[in-house]
């Protein structure tokens, strides 16, 4: 038993540069993990995305792109990120032993910073002046706007209406960094409809334009960039729990929205089969109301933003709006390798609800006093159930992609804590959102 | 009808045989789009009846999708009214049907994943059976395309590919042999909607895929006065019009007379062209 291990590590963690070298598990050239991936989208973009997978195709191997790249991820973004033995909130579960991977400690709040630095310094390699971006959270617009200010791009981030409303923190961030943000009408006015906007305006300004793809899907080759630059979180936590368990964990959670930092971890353990993969999407309501985010558990086969993937659509393969508490996790599609996982059953795929996710929140903040954000609380209660699934003597390994600060709006409004005379939990210890909770969830 | 009982029925003989009148007489077809059910499903065949009679050779039967990321923000707003309105995809097969009826010709455009969820040989078949001509199909690229082209083949429609000025030689030559019918050149780097001046890369591009196709070449994005019509005649084999035709029909989409006269205008400017 070494869980009493020291601080220091005895060798040290694999750098960001290693992550990306390129792995087993690449796509095929097309694009394509299994039947899923490829590129569905208009030919006017085929020769710019040939333009990003040649460029990627020579920094993945450019000595001095790599240095630069692990000297932005150490001293700027503070990588490596810790590993945290949450024992309070172990003892609380009563089940399998939980460790956080704290990627809500990276600079900027979350792990969109890991992609980001990478596919911007691949846009100033490219000679590209100016980077677009979709985003949901407002996360991946603040890591992408963040990055431009660092490097000196122009950058414009499209974001839905509903999202700009909900995490409002997020635009006058994005905002005082520099960044222009276009808020977007059309469609759900959510992510989907910020991408289609993105690619609307790539289309028009390929020549000096560089189209940041935040999340593990797109066409290719933005699944294995983003994927390569994500994967770092794996390389790193399966390192750390072997230090401080002296083996593998059971399970591994993540949430899963487009899916960049559930992929990030995974990765790492994708050839140790004894370790389990488990996705966590957006339940919102519940996948059986219909209103929900839960693309794998509740959608079918189809291509959208450039991917054969699973997809939330009706019966005419019109796109249904998906829907979450969870700005970041609000999108109808996912990433072709994850469907690819869930194919070959190397991943599972569970849908968390609205109210299973406020509650972890409200759990992991009152057991470790972490605030997570509200993406990863659907990964803390995943792992919590696992927890109990897998019993004392399991290890469950949960990431924390983000923190809660962006999200301290829509907590309040569930749990009330802006009412003058809420000052006491109910008995078991967790608040509990006030009646009539869809309060929670912003008005469309 | 004056053709000869040899004459290739399929949605591709017919469009060749269109594009051989077209150019006997010595012009550019005219191809008029607008997006299927807008603003609803009755005024919506007006509308295309209305484009036929003002002088479209050939009509496009544009069918509305919650994502069209090659559109610009007149054709969204158009697809998603008619979506609201209670759009199913086997609207389309009567909608073209009332058409080729009528003695015009069809294509439709269409997103694929529609189609792909409608199943591509039904798609295929169905459309066939109403005298549709083709799919052209903005988001779908050739190396995506076997299962469809197939489909298409099957049912004797042409499969409509798109190129953009961005588009090296080696694609064109790959894009041009899986196409039937005519070939779609992008004018512009860009969505949908009206612009003031057409890409001057247009006659460019035309030029390149002339060195690799006979395929008859129809330039489409930003078209929408008779001048620049007439323009575009001067070197391409079909004048593609779409926002423009939306906007004709007026904010609420029901101003019938307004595309009609769009229609003949802009059949009046394919015709003053002369290259
Ligand atoms: C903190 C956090 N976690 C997760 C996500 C979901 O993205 P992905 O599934 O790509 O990790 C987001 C997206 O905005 C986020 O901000």
């Amino acid at each position: 038993m070494n869980s009493a291990a020291p601080a220091g590590l005895s060798s040290p963690l694999p750098r960001h540069s290693e992550a990306i070298a390129g792995t087993a598990h690449d796509p095929d050239e097309r694009g394509y993990f299994g039947r899923f991936g490829g590129r569905w989208l208009p030919e006017a973009l085929v020769g710019a995305l040939d333009e990003v997978a040649e460029a990627w195709r020579k920094a993945r191997r450019d000595p001095s792109f790599l240095a630069e790249l692990d000297r932005l991820a150490r001293d700027y973004a503070g990588r490596p990120s810790p590993v945290w033995p949450a024992d309070r909130l172990t003892a609380q579960v009563g089940g399998a032993r939980i460790l956080l991977k704290r990627e809500d400690l990276n600079h900027t709040g979350s792990h969109k910073i890991n992609n980001v630095l990478g596919q911007a310094l691949l846009a100033q390699l490219m000679g590209k002046t100016r980077i677009i971006a979709e985003t949901g959270a407002g996360q991946h617009g603040v890591a992408t706007a963040t990055a431009a200010a660092l490097l000196g791009l122009d950058c414009t981030i499209y974001m839905g209406r509903v999202d700009t409303e909900r995490q409002a923190l997020n635009v006058a961030r994005m905002r005082l960094l520099g960044a222009e943000v276009v808020s977007v009408a059309t469609g759900s006015a959510t992510l989907k409809d910020a991408i289609n906007e993105a690619f609307r305006d790539w289309v028009a300004t390929v020549d000096h334009t560089f189209y940041l793809f935040g999340t593990v899907g797109g066409p290719h080759p933005f699944p294995v960039i983003v994927r390569d630059l994500q994967r770092i979180i794996g390389l790193e936590a399966r390192a750390q729990v072997l230090e401080q368990t002296g083996r593998l964990p059971d399970a591994v959670a993540a949430c899963v929205g487009g899916g960049s930092n559930a992929i990030g971890i995974f990765h790492a353990f994708l050839d140790d089969p004894d370790v389990r993969l488990v996705g966590l999407e957006a339940g919102g309501d519940g996948v059986e109301t219909g209103r929900h985010a839960a693309t794998i558990s509740g959608g079918s086969v189809g291509v959208l933003h450039g991917a054969r993937s699973f997809l939330l659509q009706d019966a005419d393969g019109q796109v249904i709006e998906s829907h979450s508490i969870s700005a970041g996790l609000d999108y109808p599609g996912v990433g072709p390798e994850h469907s690819h996982l869930a194919d070959i059953r190397r991943a599972e795929y569970r849908p968390i609800t609205d109210t299973q996710a406020m509650e972890a929140l409200a759990t992991l903040a009152r057991t470790e006093g972490i605030i997570p954000a509200v993406e990863s609380a659907h990964a803390v209660a995943g792992g919590i159930d696992l927890a109990r699934e897998l019993g004392p003597d399991g290890i469950v390994l949960i990431n924390i992609s983000g923190r809660g600060d962006k999200d301290m709006e829509t907590a309040m409004r569930w749990f009330g804590l802006g009412e003058p005379d809420q000052h006491q939990d109910p008995p078991d210890g967790l608040p509990v959102p006030p009646a009539g909770t869809a309060e929670g969830e912003p008005a469309r | 009808m004056s053709t000869p009982t040899t004459a290739d029925q399929t949605g591709t003989g017919r469009l060749a045989e269109l594009f051989a009148r077209t150019r006997a007489e010595g012009r550019a077809a005219l191809v008029g789009y607008l997006p299927a059910g807008y603003p609803d499903p009755a005024t919506s065949r007006r509308l295309f009846a209305a484009m036929v009679e003002g002088g479209c050779d050939l009509v496009e039967v544009g069918l509305p999708f919650s994502d069209p990321v090659l559109d610009g923000p007149v054709i969204q707003a158009a697809a998603q009214t008619a979506l609201a309105a209670g759009w199913h995809t086997r609207d389309v097969f009567d909608l073209v049907g009332s058409v080729t009826r009528a003695g015009g010709q069809a294509v439709v455009m269409t997103y694929f994943n529609p189609v792909l969820a409608y199943g591509a040989d039904a798609f295929a078949r169905d459309l066939a059976a109403v005298g549709g001509a083709g799919v052209i199909t903005p988001d779908l690229i050739v190396d995506e395309a076997d299962e469809w082209t197939a489909a298409a083949e099957a049912h004797g429609v042409a499969p409509i590919f798109l190129v953009a000025p961005s588009s090296p030689t080696e694609r064109i030559a790959r894009t041009t042999a899986a196409t039937r019918g005519f070939l779609y050149a992008a004018s512009v780097m860009g969505v949908t909607g009206g612009r003031d001046q057409v890409g001057a890369g247009a006659a460019d591009l035309v030029a390149r895929c002339r060195a690799v196709t006979d395929l008859p070449i129809g330039v489409g994005l930003g078209v929408r006065t008779a001048e620049q019509a007439a323009q575009i005649a001067g070197f391409a084999d079909a004048v593609i019009v779409g926002s423009a035709f939306v906007q004709a029909a007026g904010p609420d989409g029901t101003d019938v007379e307004g595309v009609r006269r769009l229609a003949t205008e802009l059949a009046r400017g394919v015709r003053a062209a002369s290259a």
